[in-house]
């Protein structure tokens, strides 16, 4: 058998499955989205229904609320960890980066656990001011279950982004006579640039299309996979939820890939 | 100098204070599933009865993730060891594009793959009824992770010399591909192995779409009880979840620390 025959016989079995359970279906999943009653002006509906914009510009805002706090969170504490050395810190890194491997349900977990009716800061807040605060299923505690996935991995880009900036340009500003803030401000930050871009896009993609936690949190707030979910389950809106999945898919493909070609090869690389 | 001290404490309390906010919640629900009563808290004393109650009602999704979990690791190795070495020895731009597709399930959203997958395979009612259709979700969700921790390992060793050395000594395709190339690539097969596992075990957006009755996973018996179950007994369900992937994330975190000890090596 000649060398090139051999690596097509290699890609084979990789052809056919991502043939068959992902390129065929997404292309039924387009075709679907223009089949209904609406045909193609589905794909508008997103934009034209009050009711599926308004949830659209709730999920959009809430992604980039997630993605802003996220990023500001984890410069703070990313920075902090790279630059110093103290007793611990590897475990506080771990800490940090544990919950990366929750499913979204878990982390809706997490959220009932600290803002539920029987969580953590109800329990303070009961003590404290003798007023129980519970807000897990309102669009605060959605917004605090987006922050408790998206934080570790913005953390972690940070964090490998600070220990590739190069030291001596800094070195070079304090001699110019630049005084710590001016240093961040004017040659840490700008650097971290491409690190911010990259995990930000990851940050929003992520917050837009988050199905676990709303779907634990959310069962009165109107985000965009809850719409798509209840149009599909409960509706049978079939081509409708085809549309707006498609869309949301669309979003996301197109985030990430906008932060890549600003950022380079450090989303391939996070992602 | 003081103000330095003072920049250094609010620094520290300010990270001591995110990672509170992502390891209490944790904390919480395991301490919570071997409590007797949450609500009084640990004075009600220790159990294990809410971890007996689990295991009653969810032991069949627990064997089910690890069954799935498993058929993923065997088809994602079967098929993306093979694929990465294709894709590298291959390169240009077809390889390129072909990547970039394989990669697209990272950046859609589960949720869309899986009203795909169910719009596709809804007639096929044997299928869709059994947990081979939730196999296929995840295979396709954590084959990029496999593709490309094999590839990255490909780039790292020069395959290429390794290829051609031993085809110079007269050996097949195959018997290269088996031989030379599978041993050195270990480990990235064993490093997107730890991902593939670890992503399935977890793997919720899709499974709930995918699932029926007979073929619920963990994480959609996990959505079941936060929904109906008192919380001890939702909590001692998500420790047993802990658990099994709590030794999965130390083994990637040990393997990515000799990774880097043996990068500085060299």
């Amino acid at each position: 058998m000649r060398l090139k025959t051999f690596v097509w016989l290699c890609l084979l079995p990789l052809t056919l499955v991502v043939l068959a359970f992902f390129v065929l279906p997404m292309v039924r999943l387009m075709l679907v989205g223009g089949s209904g009653p609406q045909g193609l002006a589905a794909y508008a509906t997103i934009l034209t229904e009050p009711r599926y914009r308004a949830t659209l510009i709730n999920t959009v805002v809430l992604a980039a609320a997630t993605t802003i706090v996220s990023l500001v969170v984890a410069t703070i504490a990313g920075l902090f960890l790279q630059r110093t050395r103290f007793p611990g810190r590897s475990v506080l890194v771990a800490m940090l980066t544990f919950p990366l491997a929750f499913p979204g349900v878990v982390v809706g977990f997490m959220i009932i656990l600290l803002a539920g009716r029987q969580g953590l800061i109800g329990d303070l807040t009961l003590r404290v001011f003798g007023d129980k605060l519970v807000f897990a299923y309102t669009i605060q505690g959605l917004f605090l279950g987006y922050l408790y996935f998206s934080i570790p991995r913005v953390i972690l880009t940070i964090m490998a982004a600070v220990e590739k900036l190069d030291p001596s340009l800094e070195e070079a500003a304090r001699a110019l006579g630049a005084g710590p803030w001016a240093v961040h401000r004017d040659v840490i930050l700008p650097a971290l640039g491409p690190a911010f871009v990259a995990s930000g896009a990851i940050a929003f993609a992520t917050a837009m299309g988050a199905f676990g936690t709303a779907f634990t949190l959310a069962t009165n707030i109107d985000v965009l996979p809850m719409l798509i979910y209840t149009e599909f389950t409960l509706s049978a809106n079939i081509a409708i939820a085809a549309a707006l999945s498609v869309g949301l898919g669309l979003v996301a493909w197109a985030v990430l890939a906008l932060a890549r070609s600003f950022g380079g090869g450090s989303v391939a690389a996070a992602g | 100098m003081m103000r330095d001290r003072l920049i250094f404490a609010g620094q520290l309390l300010f990270t001591l204070l995110v990672a509170a906010f992502l390891i209490v919640p944790a904390a919480l629900s395991m301490l919570a599933g071997v409590t007797a009563n949450y609500f009084r808290g640990i004075s009600s004393g220790f159990t294990l009865q809410w971890i007996v109650q689990v295991w009653d009602l969810y032991a069949d999704t627990i064997g089910r993730s690890f069954l799935i979990a498993g058929a993923t690791l065997v088809v994602t190795l079967f098929i993306g060891i093979p694929a990465a070495y294709a894709l590298h020895v291959r390169g240009g731009r077809m390889a390129r594009a072909i990547e970039e597709i394989i990669t697209l399930p990272l950046a859609i959203p589960g949720l869309a793959i899986a009203l795909a997958l169910l719009l596709t395979y809804n007639g096929f009612s044997d299928f869709r009824r059994s947990w081979l259709f939730i196999l296929a979700g995840h295979v396709v969700f954590t084959l990029p992770f496999m593709v490309r921790s094999v590839m990255a390992i490909f780039s790292a060793i020069d395959v290429k010399t390794l290829d051609e050395s031993a085809s110079s000594l007269g050996a097949s395709p195959l018997r290269r591909f088996l031989d030379v190339i599978v041993p050195n690539a270990r480990p990235g097969i064993l490093a997107g192995s730890l991902m593939v596992v670890t992503l399935s075990l977890g793997e919720f957006n899709l499974t709930w779409m995918l699932h029926t009755p007979l073929t619920k996973t963990l994480p959609v018996g996990l959505a079941d009880s936060y929904a109906s179950m008192r919380l001890e007994v939702a909590s001692a369900y998500t420790l047993v979840f802990f658990v099994m992937i709590i030794p999965l994330l130390i083994a990637m975190q040990m393997f990515a620390s000799w990774g880097e000890a043996g990068g500085a090596r060299k």
